[in-house]
């Protein structure tokens, strides 16, 4: 029983991969065609000058979607910088750039098999539990599923409440590259809980740290593409040429930061309270509350990473780009924390079952 | 310029407490911590550190040098994270007395220019007809009319705020009345409690390794262990910790220990699945004795300490008879398991009694497997086909020599192997209840059991109970700090030329406040409703000029973030 159940968990984990990838197919198409439109966009507007865009791109307001209570979006974009608010007939190619992008069928593709995939991979997920007839996150191939399976969650739950998009691209692509590497590499057959792993401690720490990856994931890309931006304004507020045109149909740098902020916060919250709940399991499980296990030392790093960065927007000349890299070094050190140091480091938690 | 030494100090205080030095340390302190999880520390992996020693002899003294053994400990370390706490005090002091300012102060007079805030717009209150203009003129009365009109709009919107828990305060103007109102301030106060319960746990550490400490004892199966110093196989006492009988008197006596393999799991035959520790008890003087359970994530809590079920293992009884028949040892000697089928290794020595000192080194193995080149392991951690092997050795254990010696090794440099190895004689194998003769006629050796011992581990930290209580603090203090939206609101009413009433509202966030503008606008919505007021026209284009992120179909947040 146990084996047919972990044999067709597989099965549909292969089955995610597989419609993971035609997500992330349909993002990148959307990110195509945004580059298009954006350059139909910009011939198509009489060029500004360099003065009007310098003003622009310094009141580079917030552009991230604001929905009606009838549901329809009015994403206003940074393609505004691009056209000045008067002669109305720009206005109309803007408006209909505007709405190309809303309607645009491989964002709707995207999302929806990203839908799909993730719904297999829950599927597989919950018969690996039931096979295993406990939580399915106990083991290296086991955290990485479930830890994958709630960064594709909590990237569709953000993405109903804010128009983030356009950052499908990157998720579907981590979410596939971890899935196999640890489907190729980190592949174990259903065993039973250690002693030291019986305790509801684990259900909730490791969930916990899933959930704050997930957050920190979103927080990573948003920071990276805020870099992108900035770069991108800057370069047209000296007007020179731009690469990556798709940026232009993406909020500004400014609004992706506080987005980014957002999510590192409550990835940051999530964080203290997954190294507070590994503290008291450590407690329970080896008599000591913080022994400077590996682990427990990439944990501390991570989050003083992520309180450095909270300090960094509240330091003058901190904020903006010298922030986001810190959001992109601590993401950096979570995976690096999930990847390397449960694989190749000693200490107490060699729970990766290789 | 040249600064007195006051005035250094003060600059050095003021540069110490600064954002930037806060945020410096903070990232200095994380790449600190870095070194710790590629060298091997003393504190959590003493075994690593020796064996890094013996793998790297000449790299291992200098890393030393630079305490990267012992990085958590270290003089750098520690001069990063008490720099950060002493500009952590730096900071909270002053912010703490301000915000007890600040919470006892009113709201800040109203900008002259709302129209440059945030979430401005404006909503227009319809003249109200003056109902008998006795006295003096009729624009006399459509003024006073207007003044008890704005009196009114002020009023309601001052009530409103309050009950959205603003702080309030009226100011007058020239040209009309405002209310100026704060909401939010358990934000600072979030932040403070969070920052201080950090200090509050550095403080808790600091003082449950000083006053703490710990110990772990290996008590074979039908033994006591009575909590005193003499007992501990190891004890590592807090360095305020005194000697002596100052430990809780209580004793544990380990009665069985049950374990569980698991059986039918092809991919995990022998993975354990349960170890229970069933132990008596006996606290103080109370003769009482009672029943308990330690298991892996069960400890058991005692006399003020939790004892803790580390490890096990087995530890085979033993007979040594001398060739008269007269027993020259018995005892069960706790062996060190080598691999998770528990295939274990002791050391069993015989000092007196016999022809000369023996010392035996004994493999056992729970299910014997006996592998193509004629050696054995285990197969199988539960006992299904017990067997001990043993070889002897004799000569001088070195027992009288006043030096220590571990239990768990012999030191057969100067000792004449007698069976195994090269001397052609078989290793002695025992199953259990069997006897064999030892070599030279020396006498008997028997197997009259196996037991299963325990490794208990003893923790005293007398301030663990507030380390978790600043835990607690510290999550609730972010929560709030970081979801508690701080911000002011005006809401200006001023009379216009036509008699009708012109109400202004805007807001200013006072850090991250994604739901300003919208708090803004439904605060205006309900006001204007109030008191009949219509939307102003031109109100509609002012949304663009906020800097913030606007969650999607959000009209009311204070409900979502508090
Ligand atoms: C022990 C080291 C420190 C850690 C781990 C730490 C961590 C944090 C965190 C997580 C936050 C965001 C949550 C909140 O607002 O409560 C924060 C905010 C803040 N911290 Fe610290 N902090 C430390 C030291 C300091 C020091 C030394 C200062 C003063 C120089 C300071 C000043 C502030 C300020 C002003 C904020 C508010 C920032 C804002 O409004 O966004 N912190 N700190």
């Amino acid at each position: 029983m146990t084996t047919v159940l972990s044999q067709f968990s597989i099965l549909c984990l292969y089955s995610a991969m597989g419609v993971y990838a035609l997500a992330f197919i349909a993002f990148a198409m959307d990110l195509a065609r945004r580059g298009a439109l954006a350059t139909v966009a910009e011939a198509s507007a009489a060029l500004p000058s360099a003065t009007a865009r310098r003003a622009q791109s310094a009141t580079a307001a917030s552009a991230v979607g604001r929905r009606g209570p009838d549901g329809a979006s009015s994403t206003r974009v940074a393609t505004a910088t691009l056209t000045p608010g008067g002669p109305a007939g720009r206005g109309m190619e803007h408006d209909e750039v505007q709405r190309s992008i809303a309607r645009s069928a491989s964002l709707k593709v995207g999302i929806t098999l990203l839908t799909f995939g993730f719904v297999l991979h829950l599927a597989a997920d919950i018969l690996r539990g039931i096979a295993a007839a406990r939580v399915p996150w106990a083991n290296m191939f086991e955290f990485s599923m479930t830890g994958t399976l709630i960064i594709v969650g909590v990237f569709l739950l953000v993405s109903l409440r804010y128009d983030v998009k356009f950052l499908g691209a990157f998720i579907s692509g981590l979410v596939l590259v971890l899935l196999g590497v640890s489907t190729v590499r980190y592949y174990v057959d259903v065993v039973p809980l250690p002693p030291a792993l019986q305790s509801y401690w684990l259900v909730i720490h490791v969930l916990v740290a899933s959930l704050a990856t997930g957050m920190f994931a979103i927080g990573f890309a948003l920071s990276v593409v805020q870099l992108l931006q900035a770069r991108r304004e800057s370069l047209l507020a000296e007007a020179k040429a731009v690469k990556l045109r798709f940026l232009a149909t993406l909020p500004t740098s400014a609004t992706l930061e506080n987005l980014s902020y957002r999510a590192n916060i409550v990835g940051f919250i999530l964080w203290t309270f997954t190294l507070i709940a590994g503290a008291i399991w450590a407690e329970k499980a080896w008599g000591k509350y913080w022994g400077w296990d590996t682990k427990e030392v990439w944990t501390f790093i991570i989050w003083v990473v992520y309180a450095g960065y909270i300090h960094a927007r509240a330091t003058r000349g901190w904020r903006g780009s010298r922030s986001a890299w810190l959001a992109i070094i601590g993401f950096s050190a979570v995976m690096f924390n999930f990847g390397i140091v449960n694989i190749f480091f000693k200490g107490l938690h060699s729970y990766s079952g290789l | 310029m040249k600064l007195s030494f006051t005035g250094w100090l003060r600059w050095f205080w003021r540069q110490l407490t600064s954002m930037r030095t806060a945020l410096f340390l903070l990232l200095l302190l994380a790449i600190a911590a870095v070194p710790g999880s590629l060298v091997p520390q003393r504190g959590a992996d003493p075994n690593g550190v020796t064996q890094f020693f013996e793998a790297n002899p000449k790299l291992a003294p200098i890393l030393d040098s630079f305490q990267l053994f012992d990085v958590y400990t270290s003089v750098w370390f520690s001069a990063i994270y008490l720099l950060l706490f002493a500009s952590l005090i730096g900071c909270v002091i002053p912010r703490t007395a301000h915000h007890l300012r600040a919470l006892r102060a009113k709201p800040p007079k109203t900008p002259i220019r709302l129209n440059r805030m945030a979430g401005y717009t404006t909503r227009t209150i319809a003249a109200a007809e003056p109902l008998s203009p006795r006295r003096g003129s009729a624009q006399a009365a459509r003024a006073q009319a207007g003044t008890d009109a704005s009196g009114a709009a002020i009023e309601s919107a001052r009530a409103m705020l309050r009950k959205l828990r603003y702080r309030v305060a009226i100011f007058t103007h020239p040209d009309g009345v405002s209310v100026s109102a704060e909401r939010g301030y358990l934000r600072e106060t979030g932040n403070l409690v969070f920052h201080i319960a950090l200090l509050g746990i550095l403080f808790a550490v600091g003082f449950g390794s000083g006053f703490g400490y710990d110990g772990q004892r290996v008590v074979v199966e039908g033994q006591t262990f009575v909590n005193a110093l003499v007992n501990y196989d190891t004890f590592n006492p807090g360095r305020f910790v005194k000697g002596g009988n100052t430990l809780a008197p209580y004793s544990i006596g380990v009665q069985k220990l049950d374990v569980d393999y698991e059986t039918q799991n092809k991919h995990a035959v022998g993975q354990p699945l349960d170890y229970t520790a069933h132990v008596t008890t006996r606290q103080g003087n109370d003769a009482s004795v009672q029943k308990a359970t330690i298991k892996v994530n069960e400890p058991l809590s005692i006399g003020g300490s939790q004892v803790y079920l580390l490890g096990n293992g087995v530890a085979p009884t033993i007979t040594v008879r001398n060739a008269k028949g007269t027993v020259v040892f018995h005892d069960s000697v706790p062996f060190v398991p080598q691999d998770s089928n528990l295939t274990s290794l002791g050391v069993v020595k015989v000092p007196d009694g016999l022809s000369s000192q023996i010392g035996m080194i004994g493999f056992f193995y729970p299910t014997k497997h006996e592998l193509p080149n004629k050696t054995f392991t285990s197969s199988f951690p539960g006992f299904n086909d017990p067997m001990l092997s043993l070889n002897v050795y004799s000569g001088d254990l070195g027992l009288d020599a006043g030096v220590p010696r571990s239990v768990y090794s012999l030191d057969i440099s100067t000792m004449t192997q007698l069976t195994g190895g090269k001397t052609a004689v078989k290793p002695i194998e025992l199953v259990p209840g069997a006897t064999a003769a030892l070599p030279n006629g020396m006498g008997t050796i028997s197997l009259d059991g196996v037991k299963r011992y325990v490794s208990l581990s003893v923790h005293h930290d007398p301030t663990i109970g507030w380390v978790l209580f600043f835990s607690v603090c510290i999550v609730a203090g972010l929560l709030t700090s970081l979801f508690v939206p701080r911000r002011r609101v005006w809401v200006k009413v001023a009379a216009q030329a036509d008699g009708s009433l012109l109400v202004e509202y805007a807001g200013l966030a006072r850090g991250d406040d994604p739901g300003l503008d919208a708090a803004v606008a439904a605060i205006a919505d309900e006001h204007a409703a109030q008191c009949g007021a219509v939307q102003h026209d031109d109100a509609a284009q002012q949304d663009d000029s906020d800097l913030e992120i606007h969650p999607v179909s959000e009209k009311i947040p204070e409900k979502k973030e508090t």
